[in-house]
């Protein structure tokens, strides 16, 4: 039966994660007041960020996703590929390339899950020759984004939920795939395969890990 | 002269022994020491019974230097290695990695010693161009400060990181396809060895089945060339390991070696050491108890004392912070056969002993330390691999323990290992043993999946974890041992399942546990301690 090799990507396979790329944006409005006011509001609310990601995942993406309100949908994809070159692809981490290969070798489907949004996600996919893919989605009326993602919202359970039906689907016996994710909030998606890897683990999810004795690889 | 007569019988009880090494328990027997993981137990064995220790220390060379030298210039078979050397050429020193010696030695380490010398006459030659690489296999790499402890700082500053550094099996551009032998075992090796002009090996051959080559064709092959030999079947075939001669191990390795031979140019350097294990303040554990002093009876009590209120994990700590205080007793360079046959002369001078006869029960006591847990763990497979794999296979004849006979294990087996070190024995120990421990049926289902895991592929190569094929080698490691033995029981195992999933009966303690091998091979059983550690080898007529 085929397997498939399951990576998170923020953390996991690169050191970059959804503020960074926020803040790229913001960075590259148009028009220099307009950059700076979203830059220093991007560092502000970065404490926040992060006590909302402590605390749970889907408060994060509510409150983080919220300040793509009013982006217009043609501008964030013209700076993806930007986004790529200048932050995500210098972001990689050597190991992950060396992880992908050796299990490209063995046969299996390479599967990114990951709460990125899809524009970000797309060429770095392309670029680590990612099989298939699922990102979340930025919701967009009239070419402007409404601060809100497209439900299913890709975070914990949701990214498990998401490789089960994926495996049935595809006819791939999850007791014989991987997984690697750096975060505690993954561990769904850690726990519903036969072969999990804490990669570069936050100190939860390195405890965790060693309690269930899965592998702990620093790819950094 | 009958005053004469009486004073003879109220002297000291004769004690049976054949030979220093070979004592026999009488009635009024000291209690023996007897290594038990980071602990050490006094116990009273039964009478009859015959305790083997290993031979006293052989006197180390009194200056190692000067037996370096002239051991590279007036090598074996070979030109002296100046006269080998030439300015502009590539050179790659290859070096044993921490799992020799056993413990590891006080510094400097005779690797440093070697290398020194070494270093200072390739530099005469005008050869700059030298990568020195550890030889570790699939062993995990060597941690910095292991690497700078091992070659001292002033090498360590000028050639690491980027000529000193650990062979890497699993680098794609790394290894070279050297051929296949005529029975068609694959020979891959290290490229940077390959592709140099000569390569020198620093070998220590702490025990016989080491060194030769061993040394370059499995110290820098990968995991294709080395599960040619690293099976049940080539280990089962084997009596024993450590008999290089009947060993079916050494036999493959030799084919391999005849292949790196016919593609480079190896300059081999063979060192053999003392059994110098204790430094003063514990050399009353390698000795005989019936002659201890007053002053070694209070070491050992506080000995225990002290272990007695520490955790294992400080306990262990302290072991592995002392080093053995080896000495080097034979250097020879040169081609690597007749360089390592002297060697091996040497090696069974310091630790062959003359056993007569089997034993139908056999005390192996496990100590702290394998080759495999160097400032870690001896996890339960590891236990397993020193028992089966090791101790059983220090035998030249016959093994100690007769076919079918009991083995008691002195260990605490407890269920812990180190994540960082043996990842792979992890899964191999919580997964695959549940559901068999037949060696082959393990090999054919599930080695090729440990090895090829890219978790565990990438832990080997960024980290400092055992390959993930590894701890398979420690299972095959011990076929031999259990297509011999009858019965295996751990004395003072702290838990049930651990000796439940290797197939190995429990007692709480010694004594218990030689009743219940007793009441396997009957009543009137012969029974063998072997003192462990230092290293000996029994050689059985």
């Amino acid at each position: 039966m085929a397997a498939a090799a399951f990576y998170d990507l923020d953390g996991t396979l690169c050191r970059t994660n959804l503020v960074h790329a926020f803040a790229y944006n913001a960075r590259n409005q148009q028009g220099i007041l307009r950059s700076i006011t979203r830059t220093l509001s991007t560092v502000v609310s970065v404490p926040a960020f992060m006590a909302a990601d402590f605390f749970d995942r889907r408060l994060f993406n509510d409150i983080f996703f919220r300040r793509y309100k009013g982006e217009s949908e043609d501008r964030l994809r013209y700076l993806a590929e930007e986004l790529f070159e200048n932050v995500i692809k210098p972001a990689i981490y050597p190991g992950a390339y060396q992880l992908i290969e050796k299990s490209r070798q063995l046969g299996l489907r390479q599967v990114l899950v990951t709460g990125a949004i899809d524009f970000t996600a797309i060429p770095l996919a392309r670029h680590l020759g990612i099989d298939d893919m699922v990102t979340n989605h930025l919701e967009f009326v009239d070419g402007k984004a409404t601060g809100r993602l497209l439900p299913p919202v890709m975070a914990a359970a949701t990214k498990a939920s998401w490789m089960r039906i994926y495996a049935e689907k595809e006819g791939l016996n999850l007791s014989e795939c991987y997984s690697y994710s750096d975060s505690m909030s993954d561990l769904p998606m850690l726990s519903v395969v036969g072969h999990p890897t804490a990669v570069n683990p936050d100190f939860r999810l390195k405890n965790t890990a060693l309690q269930h004795d899965w592998p702990i690889l620093d790819l950094r | 002269m009958s005053k004469r007569e009486t004073k003879a019988l109220r002297g000291p009880t004769p004690r049976h022994k054949e030979g220093d090494e070979v004592v026999y328990i009488d009635n009024d027997s000291a209690p023996r020491l007897i290594f038990s993981g980071e602990d050490i137990l006094c116990e009273d064995l039964p009478v009859g019974t015959r305790v083997v220790y290993g031979k006293p220390p052989i006197e180390g060379l009194n200056n190692p230097g000067a037996a370096i030298r002239y051991a590279l210039n007036h090598p074996l078979d070979a030109d002296p290695l100046y006269a080998q050397l030439a300015p502009g050429m590539r050179v790659t020193i290859a070096i044993d990695d921490i799992s020799l010696p056993l413990p590891p030695m006080r510094t400097p380490d005779i690797r440093q010693t070697i290398l020194e010398i070494l270093l200072e006459q390739l530099d005469a030659n005008g050869v700059d161009d030298i990568h020195l690489v550890i030889a570790n296999c699939l062993h995990r790499f060597m941690t910095e400060a292991e690497m700078k402890r091992m070659v001292g700082k002033k090498i360590f500053d000028a050639f690491y990181p980027d000529r000193y550094y650990n062979h890497d099996a699993e680098d794609p551009d790394g290894m070279v396809h050297l051929g296949k032998t005529a029975l068609g075992e694959t020979v891959n090796i290290n490229r940077r060895a390959v592709e140099s002009d000569l390569v020198i090996y620093v070998n220590i051959t702490l025990v016989p089945m080491d060194g030769g080559h061993k040394s370059v064709a499995v110290g820098l092959c990968d995991y294709e060339t080395v599960k040619v030999h690293h099976d049940p079947d080539t280990i089962a075939a084997c009596d024993s390991m450590m008999d290089p001669p009947r060993s079916m191990l050494s036999t493959k390795i030799a084919r391999q070696g005849a292949i790196v031979d016919q593609h480079m140019k190896v300059f081999h350097i063979e060192t053999a050491l003392n059994n110098r294990m204790f430094g003063s303040a514990t050399d009353f554990l390698g000795r005989n108890e019936d002659e201890f002093s007053e002053f070694d009876r209070l070491k050992y009590e506080a000995m225990r004392f002290g272990l007695s209120k520490l955790p294992t994990a400080a306990k262990r700590k302290i072991f592995q912070n002392i080093p053995a205080e080896y000495e080097l007793i034979a250097c020879y360079a040169g081609k690597t056969d007749p360089v390592h046959d002297r060697i091996i002369a040497k090696l069974n001078d310091q630790y062959m002993v003359s056993l007569k006869g089997q034993s139908d029960i056999v005390i192996f006591p496990i100590p702290y330390v394998s080759p495999y847990n160097i400032n870690s763990i001896l996890n339960p497979i590891l236990v397993q691999v020193m028992a089966m794999g090791y101790f059983h296979s220090f035998y030249r004849g016959k093994p100690v323990v007769r076919k079918g006979g009991a083995v008691i294990l002195c260990h605490p087996c407890y269920d812990e290992f180190d994540h960082k070190f043996h990842p792979s024995y992890i899964e191999f120990f919580n997964r695959l043993l549940p559901e068999t421990r037949d060696a082959h049926k393990l090999q054919h289902k599930y080695q090729d999946e440990f090895a090829h895991n890219p978790s565990y592929i990438e832990m080997y190569r960024r980290g400092n974890a055992y390959h993930g094929a590894h701890p398979f080698f420690m299972w095959h490691w011990g076929q031999g041992g259990r297509n011999h033995v009858g019965k295996v029981i751990v004395a003072g195992a702290q838990n049930a399942h651990v000796p439940a999933r290797m197939g190995w009966d429990r007692a709480e303690s010694l004594t218990e546990a030689i009743s219940q091998a007793r009441s396997f091979v009957g009543p009137s059983a012969s029974i063998t301690l072997m003192k462990w550690p230092p290293i000996l080898m029994a050689d059985v007529e």
